[in-house]
């Protein structure tokens, strides 16, 4: 089908080229807002593969959410300044070989990773079966994801707790001598535990102890 | 040429479906402001056209002729570019929704979730608004919208969890379908009433309307525009609202079905049903708006994270043991 091919190389480029002004924006906020474009131009190759609940979750969940965060820090924090003290020295930064050195490694890791990769034997059976049955692929996720990966799954929830409960502790201190308000003090405070009535001496005046 | 002819008749069908939600919005403008009024006992827009209908139309024309001002230190191409977002991710949600059981311009499968993801990414319309004005008042009011409309999604996610047990299909139609023999309205309505006050807050309208709390922040993330910018941040806020409107009416009050499937009731077509229902709820909306005071920030806050997502998560559970246990969970 030439339109599907048509917008699979508009997605595409766009992924593409959003991807790599991710990296060579000036402004970091320009930065993040690529990167959403990216998310959402990957999303919809996505639907374009007939992946629709994946596209749609990519949407949800990082564009929705996990940018909308990144969006917040770059903005609160000054990041751009920091960026320029870190890169921008003429007399070259110690950070762009560290840099240079983790990238690589990630890279090699990918290259080893998707080399060593096998797929199922019967996987194109799989598609034609998928492509011919009425199943939709939100149907099929669930059946593959709550029966035979359902530890790995189970376990990958129980991972991302642990790091939101590390991360709640991390950033959490007790302040002290802080107002809070009750609900419930406030509602079951009646008028004989606030009001007191007392009776002055003229000219002598009262003392209230606080 | 079959390209072509599909392109005609899709815009066509795409011209059909918007002009409709565009003039609807403009009315329900005037309506709204009506009702506010009534509450007051005031009388509202009344001098343009009978009743005052024609008030949206003249405000709009007065909004075309009024110059645009952009601030001479905003980030211009991300300044023009938030009201075209919050516009345009308004109007594109619309398209899933299911009028009757033929009459739906894309059937998709994952229909509740593409609305879910659309009405997410209206969060950057409002952060990019703020942000390019470069302005304490603008920049304050876009996060705290942010972070309202990120909290109260996670509650309307769940929610839409509750209904989806009870259907098993994330198709629109299934989900309306699937309330024939009695609406989600009835066996969900903890349910109802959580999902009707997350939108209120999802789509900032009072009682939490603090991005824009004129008497803190002068008008939140919209100080900065005028003009017709101003005019489309706003049509799309109103979009928004019917959208949530039409999307409560299609999870929990049976769609395009009528109450009763006897004589006087059939009469009515199908999508007219939906659009009452969705008039209802928009009345409600307004009467809201006219009837309860503003939410400080902390309580906001506390009432969308730590009331509305335990309750629902709790629903989840009570949902899917009820259907678990008297073997009702739908099967494909």
């Amino acid at each position: 089908m030439p339109a599907h091919a048509f917008f699979f190389y508009i997605f595409s480029l766009i992924a593409i080229v959003s991807a790599i002004m991710v990296t060579a924006s000036k402004n970091t906020v320009h930065s993040v807002f690529f990167l959403i474009l990216d998310f959402i131009s990957i999303s919809c190759l996505f639907i374009l593969i007939g992946a629709e609940f994946l596209g749609m979750i990519m949407l949800i969940v990082y564009v929705g959410a996990v940018a909308v965060l990144f969006l917040f820090v770059v903005m609160m924090l000054n990041v751009a300044q920091q960026k320029n003290q870190w890169f921008g020295a003429a007399s070259g930064s110690k950070h762009v070989p560290v840099g240079m050195i983790v990238s690589l490694i990630i890279f090699f890791e990918l290259l080893i990773v998707i080399g060593g990769w096998k797929l199922k034997p019967d996987l194109t059976n799989d598609f034609i079966n998928l492509s011919t049955s009425r199943v939709t692929n939100t149907h099929s996720i669930g059946n593959v994801l709550y029966t035979d990966y359902i530890h790995l799954f189970q376990l990958s929830g129980m991972i991302l707790l642990v790091a939101m409960i590390g991360a709640i502790v991390l950033t959490f201190r007790q302040r002290s001598g802080l107002k809070r308000q009750s609900y419930i003090s406030q509602i079951s405070r009646e008028k004989n535990d606030g009001v007191e009535l007392v009776n002055v001496k003229n000219k002598a005046g009262v003392k209230i102890d606080v | 040429m079959e390209y072509l002819s599909i392109l005609f008749s899709e815009t066509y069908k795409i011209l059909f479906l918007l002009l409709p939600v565009l003039v609807s919005v403009a009315m329900i403008v005037w309506l709204d402001r009506r009702i506010w009024a009534f509450v007051q006992k005031r009388k509202g827009p009344n001098v343009v056209g009978p009743f005052g209908l024609l008030q949206s139309l003249a405000d709009a024309l007065k909004y075309i002729f009024k110059e645009i001002i952009i601030p001479a230190s905003s980030n211009k191409i991300i300044f023009i570019l938030a009201p075209v977002v919050t516009m345009t991710l308004a109007l594109v949600a619309w398209v899933v929704i299911p009028f009757s059981e033929d009459f739906v311009l894309a059937d998709i499968n994952v229909g509740i979730l593409y609305i879910f993801a659309i009405s997410s990414l209206g969060v950057y319309g409002i952060i990019m608004g703020g942000w390019a004005s470069n302005s304490k008042y603008p920049f304050l009011g876009s996060i705290r919208s942010a972070a309202q409309m990120v909290s109260y999604e996670v509650s309307i996610g769940v929610i839409i969890i509750n209904v989806l047990l009870c259907v098993g299909s994330l198709n629109l139609s299934d989900i309306v379908l699937a309330q024939e023999k009695i609406w989600f309205v009835v066996p969900l309505f903890p349910m109802f009433v959580i999902f009707f006050i997350s939108a209120l807050a999802e789509t900032n309208r009072p009682p939490f309307d603090l991005p824009e709390a004129e008497a803190e922040l002068v008008s939140g993330y919209q100080t900065e525009y005028s003009g017709m910018m101003y005019a489309m941040f706003w049509l799309g806020e109103y979009a928004n609202i019917l959208l949530m409107c039409a999307l409560g009416s299609i999870l929990f009050l049976g769609g395009w079905l009528s109450p009763l499937d006897i004589f006087p009731f059939t009469i009515i077509p199908d999508p007219l049903w939906l659009i009452i229902k969705i008039l209802f709820l928009f009345v409600l909306f307004a009467l809201v708006k006219a009837i309860v005071p503003r939410y400080r920030y902390d309580q906001l806050m506390r009432l969308g994270w730590k009331v509305f997502l335990p309750i629902s998560l709790i629903w989840v559970v009570l949902t899917s043991g009820y259907l678990m246990y008297f073997d009702l969970l739908p099967k494909n």
